[in-house]
């Protein structure tokens, strides 16, 4: 298997649902949690995420160094919305609840962190579902999850060759930049911006001189084996939907109707316990 | 439909693929501590001349997605779609550029960046900064300055490695055809 | 009389960047369940039949043609190259580009995805081919999870599907092992004695792709036909050397010892070729006239690897305890199968990978006579001592010029401008590149860059260089200008260590071979003596020398100095 988006093979009721359910699921929950802003909303969803993890068997410390990755993130991201906009909350509640610092530009206001909180609970509302479908969905079965769900074959599969090419190139680019060092190419801080760039130029240029026969290689493999000749294809690893799949994305097209919709009852995409 | 050969189709995997190894192993360590250049967008605007706007703008999407879906931060969709907007403009804005046919001098490096300029000013200082706007409503002078730095330091990646590569493959390619056999 | 599968007449071929035709008048015709050769020296245009016969000429590449090719009795301009591909199954010869899905089942199941088979019968299909070709353990594998050999075997089953009436094989030998090879072969003459399929391979390394029968050999040169004829009147004629081709050794073994070879004696398999009683009495004189020993470099130790052992991150030992000691001026093949450890062992020498138990150290620093340990050392540190030379000089090759290519470790180096001149030009001397200093390096050709590339490790004065299949996919002509090349360096005093699958190579240019398998050393001894080792080539994936086969067929006990002999006498050829 290629296990570039750490896929985890165990048997649990996410991994029975097929790629195309788990694609659109994955995506109607990440919009629902892009658009709203409504804490309700943004504390029920990490708490049913958990659930999720729970019944998928996948364990806390197989996702750890991308949790690591995610918390660096969030954290980043917070501290500089704080730094550009401290009083950001104040604009979107109305109101302004000084806790501390009176009337300084980075006064601490409990509408900043009230947006904080949200902020974080966005986070935490997408990043297990993303999770979730990289760790139980199956390399092989996007391309025909995507196929499945209308996207042309034609682009579908050149998201599985991409995936397919990915180990190649990258095991190619590490060989290519260990001669280039032995020849004396540093991109460490020891040179300057501009020479680092070209130090990272003399590695590329023989990864991608290759990568261009490689395309006319892979092109005409493909061509003699019939790709491109009918409207559709079938794929070996499609699965059939069944009542489970129906349900989930049932489900998930309800969240994401709810998102919506409270927008449209409140008139806001926020929350507001201020008023 | 020429546009979609199964060419152009294993140019948007082979595109995407270096613009992932490109954007999650090629670090360049930064003058700003903790954080590092990423060179992809001089690879996808090497792509997007060569093979097109639609190759480019695929292999833009395709390849920023998987990054976001392997890093773990979240995918930012915003981001993800303005870097298939740059692909797409690039490959627009250089559709007179012929790099197959080994044409690469000064004229059309001045092409090539004049271009990749104005399509990273638009898709950093204007695309994905609004998207943000509209989704994820976050504040304006965050997002503007985002976009801004992540703007200015992929000009000046796109600028020497793309045109190096540009520079390189019109060099390389056609005149290994044209040559007669020696002996 | 059986009917005609394919038939040229009168065809040419140009490629529109080309100023001349690459195929100039071609006529001839492969019958119904034939199996025919196609071999001729680089750039004679030999692939580019292929490409004619499975349709990527006129669909995918831009020329013009002339005359008439029909396949299946159809005119191959009017077709499709999805109608082509209905009749032409080709194997490519890069096995990693021919494999286009993510799983061994997913790959050989391409065809029938793209023709909209049903998935039930995908799968029925995919099981029954996959058992044929035997990697039904497999189906789960990605790519690299698989050995080049298995990946071929995916790439035969992934057009076997099609039940095509023609398979068309593009230098199946060209990446794999030795004896992975010969495995090849027999597997394709398998499938086609069970299907009656016709075969077409085409392939530069005869004789290992005539341990199986062929029935006609066509032989190319200049894009025209030199000859076509079946193997054993080939092999009676001077046409293989004339055009490059390297003949089998056990022919020019018989050659030298004044035989004349006739098509009456079945040259084209040592197992079935007659030899008469006087044939035999003419070896046995032509051995017994001089014998030399094979003596093994004498000279003071350069670098030595002492216990070195190797694990990756992911738990696989990759070498185990490794010793040896490189002496000054040798010139070593390491030979091995694939994931014996050969490639691991050259870069942990770089310091590309970190050895975790051992230590390897040169014994010369500078020119001064001291010991130096590597595993202090920055990989551009070690660049200095140890030079590292990659097998495609494309993926090292990042400068226009020859001059900026060959300056650009020194460069790097910061050396002074007037030191970086000299010794670019000195080395550009050495290596025969001197008059086109001033060339772009994409107006060179595959061995010229491939010089390019050594003249680049060269000019930063190693004490060591080591190869990485050094003519891998090269022909005859290519081939010997390369090593060649080398070997003079290596009169010059530069010490050389190949990593190769190349037997011949071997045999002719190292008097020491380093075997290695599963992570270990198994033999440290001359060439001729791995290949006259049954139980060593066995273990280590190698390939008997045909030269160890006809001792034994004319009664020499002692192959392996029979085998030593023969090298000698070519050495003192080529040296004259």
């Amino acid at each position: 298997m290629i296990n570039l988006f750490n896929y985890i093979d165990r048997p649990s009721p996410i991994h029975k649902l097929t790629g195309a359910t788990k694609l659109i699921c994955t995506v109607l929950w990440t919009f629902a949690a892009m658009v709203t802003y409504d804490t309700r909303l943004l504390i029920l969803m990490p708490v049913i995420s958990l659930l999720l993890f729970r019944v998928s068997k996948i364990r806390f410390r197989d996702v750890k160094v991308m949790l690591i990755a995610t918390f660096a993130f969030m954290v980043l991201n917070n501290l500089t919305v704080f730094l550009f906009s401290p009083q950001h909350g104040c604009t979107i509640y109305g109101t302004k609840h000084v806790i501390i610092g009176g009337n300084a530009r980075y006064a601490l206001t409990e509408e900043q962190l009230f947006y904080h909180f949200n902020l974080i609970l966005k986070y935490l509302s997408q990043i297990p579902m993303i999770l979730l479908f990289i760790t139980t969905t199956d390399p092989s079965e996007f391309a025909a999850s995507l196929n499945k769900v209308g996207v042309s074959y034609k682009i579908s599969y050149a998201v599985a060759l991409t995936l397919r090419y990915i180990p190649d190139i990258q095991r190619e680019y590490v060989d290519i930049s260990q001669a280039q060092q032995a020849r004396g190419i540093e991109m460490s801080k020891k040179e300057s911006l501009i020479n680092r760039l070209r130090s990272a130029s003399t590695i590329l240029i023989p990864l991608i001189m290759s990568s261009m026969d490689r395309i006319e290689v892979i092109s005409n493999a493909m061509e003699l084996r019939g790709f491109g000749k009918n409207k559709k294809r079938t794929w070996y690893v499609a699965r059939r939907f069944v009542k489970w799949d129906y349900i989930a994305m049932a489900g998930c097209a309800l969240l994401f109707l709810v998102s919506i919709a409270g927008i449209f009852i409140s008139g806001s995409r926020f929350y507001n316990p201020f008023v | 439909m020429k546009k979609f050969s199964v060419k152009t189709v294993v140019a948007i995997a082979v595109g995407a693929a270096l613009f992932f190894v490109c954007g999650r192993f090629i670090a360049i360590p930064s003058p700003v501590p903790n954080t590092s250049i990423t060179i992809q967008y001089g690879v996808l605007a090497f792509v997007a001349v060569l093979f097109g706007p639609v190759a480019g703008l695929l292999a833009g999407f395709i390849g920023h997605a998987l990054v976001d879906f392997a890093a773990g931060w979240g995918v930012w969709w915003s981001w993800v779609i303005a870097s298939g907007v740059f692909g797409l403009l690039m490959g627009i804005a250089t559709k007179k550029i012929d790099l197959e046919g080994g044409e690469f001098g000064k004229a059309e490096i001045i092409r090539f960046n004049v271009s990749q300029l104005v399509c990273h000013i638009i898709c950093w200082g204007l695309v994905a900064p609004v998207l943000d706007i509209l989704i994820y409503q976050e504040p304006v002078e965050k997002l503007f300055a985002q976009g801004l730095v992540s703007g200015i330091s992929n000009a000046v990646t796109t600028a020497i490695i793309g045109t190096l590569l540009c520079i390189a493959y019109a060099k390389a390619k056609p005149k290994a055809g044209s040559l007669k056999k020696e002996d | 009389m059986s009917e005609t599968l394919i038939q040229f007449r009168n065809f040419s071929w140009k490629y529109q960047s080309q100023a001349e035709p690459t195929l100039r008048g071609l006529s001839f015709d492969v019958k119904k369940g034939e199996k025919v050769l196609i071999c001729g020296p680089s750039g004679c245009g030999k692939s580019t039949i292929a490409h004619c016969i499975n349709g990527l000429i006129p669909f995918s590449y831009r020329g013009d043609i002339s005359g008439s090719l029909t396949v299946c009795g159809k005119e191959t301009k009017d077709l499709s190259i999805f109608e082509m591909s209905k009749m032409v199954g080709t194997v490519l010869q890069d096995s990693d580009g021919q494999f286009v899905g993510l799983t061994v089942a997913e790959d050989i199941a391409f065809a029938l995805e793209n023709d909209c088979v049903p998935q039930s019968d995908l799968i029925r299909t995919v099981k029954e081919t996959a058992s044929i070709v035997s990697v039904s353990d497999h189906l789960r594998h990605a790519p690299n999870e698989l050995s080049g050999g298995q990946k071929q075997r995916v790439s035969l089953a992934g057009v076997m599907v099609d039940n095509v009436p023609i398979l068309l094989f593009d230098e199946p030998l060209a990446n794999l092992d030795p004896a992975t090879g010969k495995r090849s072969i027999a597997l394709i003459d398998e499938i086609q004695k069970k299907t009656g399929a016709t075969v077409i391979i085409i392939e530069h390394r005869l004789e290992d792709v005539l341990c199986r029968p062929v029935d006609r050999v066509i032989l190319m040169s200049e894009g025209t036909i030199a000859a076509n004829m079946t193997p054993d009147e080939l092999l009676s004629t001077d046409l293989l050397p004339k055009y490059g081709i390297r003949e089998p050794l056990y022919l020019t073994a018989l050659k030298y010892a004044g035989i004349k070879i006739t098509p009456e004696m079945h040259p084209d398999s040592l197992e079935h070729m007659v030899l008469s009683d006087e044939d035999i009495k003419r070896v046995k004189d032509w051995y017994g006239a001089g014998r030399e020993e094979e003596l093994p470099a004498e000279g003071e130790p350069l670098l030595s690897v002492k216990n070195v052992s190797f694990t990756y991150d992911n738990g696989f030992q990759a070498l185990k305890d490794v010793s040896f000691e490189v002496k000054k001026g040798e010139m070593i093949s390491v030979v091995g199968t694939n994931g014996a450890g050969k490639s691991t062992l050259a870069k942990v020498i770089c310091g590309f990978l970190r050895q975790q138990q051992g230590t390897i150290f040169t014994h010369e620093n500078d020119g001064v006579r001291e010991e130096c340990d590597l595993s202090g050392l920055s990989i551009k540190e070690i660049a200095d001592h140890i030079g590292y030379v990659m097998q495609n000089p494309n993926q090292m090759i990042s400068k226009v010029m020859i001059a900026e290519e060959v300056a650009l470790g020194l460069t790097t180096r910061k050396k002074p401008e007037d030191e970086i001149t000299k010794s670019v030009e000195d080395t550009l001397r050495i290596c025969g590149l001197y008059p086109f200093r001033k060339w772009p390096i994409s107006a060179l050709s595959f061995g010229q860059k491939k010089r390019v590339t050594i003249a680049s490790i060269l000019s930063l004065d190693p004490e060591v260089i080591i190869l990485d299949e050094p003519t891998a996919g090269q022909d005859y002509r290519h081939y010997t200008e390369i090593m060649e090349f080398l070997r003079e360096l290596n009169d010059q005093g530069v010490t050389v260590l190949m990593i190769t699958h190349d037997m011949h190579l071997m045999l002719e240019y190292c008097r020491r071979a380093i075997v290695v398998t599963g992570g270990r050393i198994c033999a440290d001894t001359t060439p001729a003596a791995v290949l006259t080792d049954p139980e060593l080539v066995e273990k280590a994936s190698l390939k008997e020398t045909s030269l160890y086969t006809l001792a034994l067929l004319c009664g020499i006990d002692d192959g392996r100095a029979f085998t030593e002999h023969f090298i000698s006498c070519e050495r003192q050829r080529r040296g004259k």
